[in-house]
């Protein structure tokens, strides 16, 4: 009877482990469905970059209110996770604050610290709702964060909240008994915030303060438990993802679009008058495709990039396309990526074949993707290294070299490349005209 | 003067002589072709003439680098741009290069070298740089002393190529007070031209970009807006007609700014 609950824990505890793998492999799976690419080169700068970016949130800061309010609780966070150490060795052994005698004073630093951190994580993460809310900042309210992305991005914050508020309760009741010399409740640990909290507790029976100190402990427990496993299903998977995708981020300038290897082999062919067209070695390879039309099509940096993206809408918000009204938004790219591939994932969950949908028209529509000025504001601005142009530029490239779709007028630019080498309809003949006009 | 046009040799005269210049000028499509583009061309000119800068053009054997075709997402014809090209360069053994158009500039720089065409290139705002660093190149400030400018950064210059600073040295030779937009350097707003934009009408929305960024370069009450890009400075020297205020600020290229003080 008395293993009951140690045998609880083990099994929710593992439970919660086995899901959150479960998903774990199909993020993946997922990611692996698209392209490989040659990211592994220069490993120390891909380590600095994810040191300076992830860890050392370097990008957050560019917006200092944002910035500093995001430390507070990403710190927070780790920290406190140290206690969860604790915890889940208590919950296994049955044991009570396990780590208080082999830590001596260093664990009242250690608790009085989680302690002030979680009071300010609740302060940084009220004051994130209240600019997401209240103050409505623009970003918050555009169209693509309507239903689920919304209430995602409230949720993650209430769910902070409560797990802060539990674990500054459980600490109070824990103190309370403490003082009342219950054996059980060993004297341990310094409480700057929730002793503040414990004279709640005075008039109630020992008993029912124990019922609430043990409520809280479970309750937290389980409800970090619980956030573990949402994650997959939230933007709040960055907390995460966040590392590997600033480790792979882009190393080159931002101005470089990779050449595509096929068309290399093609045009070297043409222009060789020496090359025998029939003698292009006959592959039963499919042809290759060129540009994005689905998520398959995307690299798998790509794909890591939508898991990634924690919807804040930095790069929508600097994009010059959305500022004056235009459809596109960056982030939204992003969105419709990682949905569609959620979406491709879960069929192949089923077994089925990937459906008819796919990421350009049913997703992102052409009209976005003619927007862009490929100015390189959303990747500049994306405080994880997040890369929206290249699924643009990969997807314009579908439409303009498997579809023959670009606007008319694009056309007729790139008709008076191929025909007079320059995107107006000038001879190149001409291309010194100026020279003569000089001391005329 | 050594300003005639005789100095303003192509390649292949230069080849003819059994001679090879100092640097390669891409001229650019729209420095060969547009008005406007024409006229930083040939204050360019002028100042690489001043330097006695022995450098070459390639007139006719010059073609589009394919930039606009490659960010239309036509592959294959700015891959068949840029290996025409690259023959072209590798043929006179062209080793570095200097453009007044950021877009060739990052074309040249990033994406002809794994094609086989591999240069030094520089955009023309660095290059004068040097010029002034190396002592080849002075520049009398006093024209614009007390006049405030405003630098607009080329989308392909600054965020695609992280050079923020060599056009704001050349400004301040100007001894001018230069002044910043509200969104500046790795924030700078796009001018709306890039990603082949300036060929196409742009999608509907509620404002044109060229207006946007004009405005807030309006914003700043500055004299001149400058620009280091041909495409650039057309969108925002239509900005500034489409806001009715040509009478008052002028839209020019950091070179007709350096040009201009030498009252050539
Ligand atoms: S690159 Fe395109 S999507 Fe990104 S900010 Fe510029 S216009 Fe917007
Ligand atoms: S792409 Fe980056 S900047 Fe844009 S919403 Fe996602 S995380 Fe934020």
């Amino acid at each position: 009877m008395d293993y009951l609950a140690n045998i609880i824990f083990g099994i929710v505890f593992f439970g919660a482990i086995a899901f959150f793998t479960r998903n774990v492999r199909r993020l993946i799976r997922n990611i692996r469905l698209g392209k490989p690419t040659n990211r592994s080169d220069q490993p120390s700068k891909r380590w600095a970059q994810m040191l300076r970016i992830a860890l050392g949130q370097s990008k957050m800061v560019v917006r200092p209110i944002a910035g500093l309010l995001h430390i507070v609780v990403y710190i927070g966070f780790v920290v406190i996770n140290i206690e969860l150490l604790e915890i889940i060795v208590d919950g296994f052994l049955g044991t009570h604050r396990v780590f208080a005698p082999f830590l001596g004073g260093l664990y009242d630093v250690l608790i009085a610290t989680f302690e002030v951190f979680a009071a300010l994580v609740i302060v940084a993460v009220v004051l994130f709702w209240t600019r997401r809310n209240w103050v409505r900042i623009k970003r918050f309210w555009k169209p693509e964060m309507k239903g689920w992305p919304k209430r995602d991005a409230d949720y993650i914050l209430y769910i902070e909240v409560v797990l802060m508020l539990l674990f500054l309760t459980m600490n109070a009741s824990d103190y309370w008994l403490q003082q009342q010399g219950i054996s059980y409740y060993v004297q341990a640990g310094i409480f700057p915030i929730s002793e503040l909290m414990a004279p709640l507790f005075d008039g109630m029976s020992t008993s029912t303060v124990v019922a609430i100190e043990r409520t809280a402990w479970w309750l937290h427990i389980l409800g970090i438990l619980f956030f573990l496993n949402y994650l997959y299903y939230s933007k709040h998977l960055h907390i995460l993802l966040a590392f590997p995708n600033t480790y792979y981020a882009n190393l080159d300038p931002k101005g470089k679009l990779e050449n595509t290897a096929s068309v290399t082999e093609e045009v070297k062919l043409m222009l060789d008058p020496s090359a025998d067209p029939y003698a292009a070695p006959q592959t039963d390879q499919q042809p290759a495709k060129f540009g994005v039309s689905d998520v398959i099509d995307l690299n798998r940096v790509q794909l890591l990039n939508a898991y990634s993206c924690t919807e804040c809408g930095r790069c929508t918000d600097v994009c010059p396309a959305n500022q004056t009204g235009k459809k596109l938004s960056p982030r939204k790219v992003m969105m419709d990526t990682r949905d569609r591939l959620e979406e491709v994932g879960s069929l192949l969950d089923k077994n089925q074949t990937i459906n008819e949908n796919q990421l350009l028209d049913n997703y992102i529509t052409r009209e976005e993707l003619w927007a862009c000025t490929s100015c390189n504001a959303c990747v500049e601005a994306c405080p994880i290294g997040i890369d929206p142009l290249s699924i643009i530029m990969d997807m314009r490239q579908y439409l303009v070299m498997e579809q023959s779709a670009a606007p008319t007028e694009l056309n007729a630019m790139m008709n008076n490349i191929e025909n007079n080498g320059a995107p107006w309809p000038f001879n190149q003949q001409d291309r010194l005209l100026w020279r003569d006009e000089i001391n005329t | 003067m050594a300003n005639t046009t005789d100095s303003i040799r192509t390649m292949a005269q230069w080849a003819q002589e059994g001679n090879s210049p100092e640097v390669l000028f891409w001229v650019g499509c729209a420095g060969s072709f547009d008005d406007r583009a024409k006229k930083i061309t040939k204050a360019f000119v002028q100042l690489l003439q001043k330097a006695e800068v022995g450098f070459a053009v390639l007139g006719p054997e010059e073609s589009c680098t394919g930039d606009p075709a490659k960010r239309a997402g036509n592959e294959f014809l700015f891959q068949m741009q840029a290996m025409t090209n690259i023959e072209t360069l590798n043929t006179y053994g062209v080793k570095k290069i200097v453009t007044t158009c950021p877009h060739c500039f990052n074309t040249l720089k990033n994406e002809y070298p794994s094609l086989g065409g591999q240069y030094v290139v520089m955009h023309h705002t660095q290059f004068l740089k040097n010029l002034i660093a190396e002592g080849r190149l002075h520049i009398e400030g006093g024209h614009y002393k007390g006049k405030k400018i405003t630098f607009h950064d080329p989308c392909y210059l600054g965020r695609a190529n992280n050079e923020y600073q060599a056009p704001r040295a050349l400004l301040e030779k100007l001894e001018a007070e230069l002044v910043e937009m509200k969104s500046c350097k790795q924030k700078g707003l796009c001018c709306g031209a890039g990603g082949a934009q300036m060929f196409k009408e742009a999608e509907a929305g509620d404002k044109e970009i060229n207006i946007a960024r004009t405005e807030e370069a309006l914003d700043t009450q500055a004299d001149v807006i400058a620009a280091g890009c041909p495409f650039c400075n057309t969108m925002l020297h239509d900005g500034v007609k489409t806001k009715e205020k040509e009478g008052k600020v002028a839209v020019m290229d950091i070179a007709q700014l350096l040009a201009q003080t030498e009252d050539l």
